[in-house]
């Protein structure tokens, strides 16, 4: 129906007179195309597809051929209206052709089909009679396999029996084989404890043990239980008597104890034997390691000694470790406990025995040994320290080697500080040996030089030999302490800043000696330690410290910065040596100026003032008050930088200077040489003393050679001033003063900071000594100097 | 009434060493300044100072005999004084001086004096143009080397010996003391002694050169002997008027040392805070944690010297105080106690300070004298003051 409703469209569709004008040849693909249209509009796909289609005519126009809506009657009327007679003529013989054409076309296609149903009619048939056939074969089948299904039945049937029969012949063999077994027991026992195999032995007892207890009821078994707890009783008896013979060694007492245990032995007993076992042959080794430590001298070499207790004790303290804990693992934490227990005791002895040997060889002054057998100690105690962790005893260890750094930091701070003391003798040797034909200038300076590099190169020795503690490959080196309190509080604060610290001390015990006044020190020392605590003050200090950091806290960085902050603390080290050396020059400047100012004492003490003569030369003291002052110059040059002076000095030339000076004096004394103006000494030198500044005559000193020079003038002119108001002078005694307060003035000037002081000082020495003289005349300045100049 | 400023008083073109209170007299504050000059007559100034007024009064004694080189009063009778001076030579001619030889020594000299009886006491009643008019001191006795061959004199710092004048009865004893010095006469050269106030004034100790000794005046022994006491020679020295065997030393190693005699061989406690030598040292009379130091630094130095006193822990509460307000007693145990420490140093001098005296009458006052003749009279800090006496 269907194709035939598309054969009914088909006429009116293809008559369209608008849709092929142009000719037959045009019309085959458009006319395949709406076929195409007609079978999808029927199908429903059309609305969209006419929808799409390009410039289509209205679907709704009853006047298109092809739309669904088509109206004959209106296309007639329509073609009728519209068109001429001769174009009508055209469409009715272009619509008769078109309908020739679709009826040839649907004869073609109903012929196709018919042909087509008729072959598929013939298939159908043959397909018919194959079935049937085959149905026929298998109904066979069926048959044959139910007959196949009975006789397979019936042979299970038949051999069932049999079976049954063999499964239990077989039970019945494995019961005998297992009975035999346990006759043949008791000779297969007594065979094995013949021939040594224990662990065989113990092996067939614990396979039999279980049936034995069970069939004990019957007589038989019970017969070969017997006999078997006779042979396993010997066998017991064999590996107890083995093992306390013990001398087998520690492997085999492990088996002996593994085979009693699987013998059901009590452990706890076992236990008890085992470590007394082990410890005896501990307490050996310990022993013939105290008889080499012993009280003999010749003791072995440290190394030697740890190693051969390495191996000896600690390798067999392992051994009895590792057995007891494979063996009585069962025993739970009370065994475990008593092995820890056994073991701390042991140690503890080890320890105290290591710790004697150990102390023997704090003496000595070789680290390294020291520390690899230090090493080898430690590592060899980290195995058990493994396995026995309860026991401590690796800590034990640790700590043993911490001790021992310790006293070894000790050690090498005391061998410093005998070092610095040895290199002070050694100058104070130098300084007191008779000076040959060398002048003793150069000798200070490479005394400092060689007693700083000797120190220093003491220092790089103990940090040397401290830092193979920290060396990378010893086993302790990277416990907490070592990397943190053994670098920052041992090396850097107890053994660098201790010994800067004692080197201060001592140097100022010089300043603070009794012998103050016997000299016990020699001057030149005092100067030589102040000039080296400046040294370390300024430099050597700093540098010591930085080495120390770079050589133990750069392993250090890695971990936490704790130690850190003491790194910044280079200061408390720092400060006393300068102070120790401001203190050292202080003392300095006082014994010097002691030395100097008991000379001038002694003379103005000495001397009977009134009745002296008049003068004529410059005392031999004050020459000799110069002198020294010059050597004193020169030794202190030797050390110190030359230091500030007032600039007024710096050009002035000697020559000048005494002109100048004694025309100032001239204009200072005149008051006080006339006897009738005493009022204006008083009232002349209070002014003066207004506007000078006080002086202070003990007062610390610069590190600088003028500075100390002006200390010891200082005090040499205020012993001078003091002592000549403590006596009375004559005429002459007064012109004497004079005459040698103008020489020192000469010659002093030079040295200090600034002339003012000397003058100054030396002018109040000439106004006391005339106030103390009932008969002040001076001497003519003139004369003065040309004394001076003569002397 | 400015407090705590100090009062100054110049010995007009004087020159001056010798300084004392007037021992005996414990109402007034009254101290005597003897002057040191070779070509005037010296003079004795006896200074008064109203505390209340802050106002000096002097009065002026002639010392014709020579300069004064040291001064002390009587501690039982106010009119009674004792120079060491040197016999002035200004009135010799002048070529004598120049022949030299034993002639134109200088002779030192001792004499004991009487002074006016109108100044003993105080001379507010006197005119202010006293001044003036100097009064002249009656000689009692001289206590002259000639009589023993040998130099004699109080504190004198150059004689060869060492005079000990005892003042309990206005007699003066142990003329024979010497004797018993004779035999270190050689090495023994006094530069300074003082009497111990304890043991019933039998003790006495001296220094020479750097050494100290103690004697014991009725066995004319040695006691004990500090050897090196100071690095340099010893100047002064004094007892700690309430500790039987504390005394203080000084010298010239610009140090004051404070020893226990018990035990020789090192001091209790050195100060060093002087920067000269140190010429004078005293305890004060009551509170002995106050010392006072003058040097040739010009400086005077008053220290605070807690830990060695006899009342280390403050002034204690007197029995019967406590009797009264026993609740006050914890309170007084619980009082911090001091530190050591300097209290102040005075400025006021330009020249050496040769000698410092605590006044007889008021122990929180004391006086100090320059060479130039300058003497200060300073009084202890109010603070501290309060703070001992609480």
């Amino acid at each position: 129906w269907a194709a035939v409703g598309a054969m009914a469209a088909g006429p009116d569709h293809g008559s369209g007179p608008g849709d092929s004008p142009e000719g037959p040849e045009a019309e085959a693909p458009e006319r395949r195309r709406k076929a195409h249209g007609m079978l999808k509009l029927y199908y429903g796909l059309s609305e969209g597809e006419a929808a799409g289609r390009p410039a289509g005519p209205d679907p709704l126009d009853p006047t298109d051929l092809n739309g669904a809506h088509f109206d004959p009657e209106v296309y007639l009327d329509k073609l009728r209206r519209e068109c001429p007679l001769a174009q009508l003529m055209d469409s009715e013989t272009d619509m008769v052709r078109q309908i020739r054409a679709l009826d040839s076309d649907m004869q073609t296609l109903v012929y196709e089909n018919y042909n087509k149903f008729i072959s598929a009619t013939d298939t159908i048939r043959k397909m018919k009679n194959d079935f049937r056939k085959m149905e026929d074969e298998m109904d066979r089948l069926a048959t044959n396999m139910a007959v196949i299904t009975d006789f397979s039945a019936r042979i299970s049937a038949t051999l069932q029996d049999r079976h049954e029969r063999i499964t239990k012949l077989a039970g019945v063999h494995a019961l005998l084989r297992k009975l035999q077994f346990l006759f043949e027991l008791p000779s297969r026992l007594t065979k094995c404890v013949e021939l040594g195999a224990y662990g065989q032995a113990v092996r067939y007892q614990g396979r039999a043990q279980a049936v034995l207890q069970q069939y004990q009821h019957l007589p038989s078994f019970r017969a070969i239980q017997d006999d078997c707890q006779v042979i396993t009783a010997r066998l017991v008896q064999q590996l107890r008597q083995r093992f306390r013979e013990g001398g087998s060694g520690a492997p085999e007492q492990a088996e002996c104890v593994e085979l009693l245990l699987a013998l059901g032995e009590p452990a706890e007993e076992l236990c008890e034997e085992f470590l007394a076992h082990a410890r005896g042959r501990l307490e050996e080794e310990l022993r013939s390691l105290e008889a080499e430590l012993g009280p003999s001298p010749p003791a072995p070499d440290v190394l030697e000694f740890t190693d051969h207790g390495g191996s000896g004790f600690v390798g067999g303290l392992c051994q009895v470790a590792a057995a007891y804990q494979e063996l009585f693992a069962a025993q739970g934490p009370a065994g475990a406990e008593k092995l820890a227990a056994f073991a701390r005791e042991l140690g503890g002895r080890y320890f105290a025995l290591v710790e004697r040997r150990l102390a023997q060889e704090q003496g000595g002054g070789d680290n390294s040994l020291l520390v690899r057998a230090l090493d080898r100690f430690h590592r060899r105690l980290r195995a058990p320290g493994a396995l026995l962790a309860a026991a401590g005893l690796a800590e034990a260890a640790t700590e043993i080697v911490e001790r021992v750094a310790r006293e070894r930091l000790g050690h090498h701070l005391q061998g410093l500080r005998a070092a610095f003391l040895g290199c002070l003798t050694d100058v104070r040797q130098a300084l007191a040996a008779p000076r040959l034909a060398g002048k003793e200038g150069p000798g200070l300076a490479e005394l400092l030089a060689n007693v700083a590099s000797s120190i220093l190169s003491h220092i790089k020795a103990s940090l040397a030999a401290v830092h193979l503690f920290t060396a990378k490959e010893v086993s302790f080196s990277n416990k907490p302490y070592f990397r943190g309190e053994f670098c920052s509080q041992g090396v850097r604060e107890g053994l660098i800043v201790g010994f800067i610290r004692s080197m201060c001390q001592t140097a100022q015990s010089f300043c603070d000696s009794p012998g103050e006044k016997g000299g016990a020190t020699p001057p030149a020392l005092l100067l030589l330690l102040s000039r080296l605590c400046l040294d370390y003050e300024t430099a050597t200090i700093s540098y010591i410290l930085t080495l120390t950091d770079e050589q133990f806290l750069v392993l250090d960085s890695s971990l936490t910065a704790r130690p850190r902050p003491a790194t910044s603390s280079p200061l408390p080290g720092l400060c006393p040596a300068r102070e120790t050396a401001r203190r050292l020059l202080t003392h300095y400047v006082k014994v010097q100026g002691l030395v100097i100012s008991q000379m001038l004492r002694k003379s103005v003490e000495t001397r009977d003032w009134l009745s002296t003569l008049e003068p004529r030369n410059v005392r031999a003291v004050m020459k000799r008050v110069v002198e020294d002052t010059t050597a004193i110059d020169v030794q202190v040059g030797l050390l110190y930088e030359e230091g500030v002076r007032k600039a007024q000095s710096s050009d002035s030339s000697k020559r000048t200077f005494s002109v100048y000076s004694s025309s100032r004096q001239q204009g200072r004394y005149a008051p006080s040489y006339t006897p009738s103006a005493p009022m204006d000494t008083n009232l002349l030198s209070n002014i003066q003393k207004l506007f000078s500044e006080r002086i202070d005559v003990f007062s610390p000193v610069e590190f600088n050679k003028v500075s100390v020079l002006t200390g010891i003038i200082k005090i040499s002119l205020k012993t001078l001033l003091e002592c000549v108001r403590l006596r009375t002078f004559g005429r002459f005694g007064l012109q004497q003063v004079q005459v040698d307060c103008h020489f020192l003035q000469l010659y002093l000037w030079r040295f200090v900071a600034d002339e003012e002081l000397v003058h100054l000082l030396l002018d109040e020495v000439v106004a006391s000594a005339a106030l103390r003289c009932p008969d002040p005349v001076p001497m003519e300045p003139s004369v003065v100097e040309v004394i001076c100049e003569r002397g | 009434m400015e407090d705590d400023a100090p009062v100054i008083y110049g010995l007009s073109s004087r020159w001056a060493r010798a300084l004392t209170p007037q021992t005996a007299e414990t109402d007034a504050i009254r101290f005597l300044v003897g002057t040191q000059s070779l070509k005037y007559d010296n003079q004795i100034h006896i200074i008064d100072f109203d505390d209340e007024n802050n106002i000096i009064n002097k009065n002026v004694l002639l010392h014709q005999v020579g300069e004064i080189w040291h001064i002390s009063t009587s501690p039982a009778d106010k009119g009674v004084l004792a120079t060491c001076y040197n016999r002035s030579k200004c009135s010799f001619p002048r070529y004598l001086a120049t022949r030299g030889s034993s002639d134109s020594r200088v002779l030192t000299c001792a004499a004991v004096w009487r002074m006016p009886k109108e100044l003993e006491s105080g001379s507010h009643e006197s005119p202010d143009d006293s001044s003036s008019t100097a009064q002249t001191l009656e000689l009692l006795c001289h206590l002259d080397n000639t009589a023993h061959g040998n130099m004699l004199v109080v504190g004198e710092p150059w004689g060869d010996g060492k005079k000990v004048i005892c003042w309990p009865n206005n007699h003066i004893l142990l003329w024979n003391l010497q004797e018993s010095f004779q035999p270190g006469k050689g090495q023994l050269r006094f530069t300074s002694g003082r009497w111990s106030p304890h043991h019933n004034c039998t003790q006495v100790a001296t220094a020479s050169d750097t050494t100290l000794r103690g004697w014991d005046t009725r066995s004319m022994s040695q006691v004990y002997c500090i050897e090196n006491a100071h690095g340099q020679l010893v100047r002064d020295l004094d007892f700690n008027p309430n500790k039987q065997y504390y005394l203080a030393s000084c010298g010239d190693d610009c140090k004051v040392k404070f020893w226990d005699t018990r035990n020789v061989t090192e001091p209790v406690k050195t100060l060093e805070e002087h920067s000269h030598w140190v010429w004078n040292v005293r305890y004060n009379h009551s509170h002995d944690q106050l010392v006072l130091t003058g040097s040739s630094d010009s400086r005077v130095i008053l220290s605070n010297m807690v830990s060695i006193s006899s009342e280390p822990f403050g002034h204690l509460v007197d029995d019967d105080d406590v009797s009264d307000q026993e609740d006050h007693q914890p309170e007084e145990k619980s009082k911090e106690p001091l530190q050591d420490n300097v209290i102040a140093t005075y400025e006021e001098h330009e020249d050496s300070v040769y000698a410092v005296e605590w006044s007889s009458a008021d122990p929180w006052l004391f006086a100090s004298l320059s060479y130039d003749g300058r003497l200060v009279i300073n009084r202890v800090p109010r603070a501290l003051k309060y703070h001992i006496l609480l």
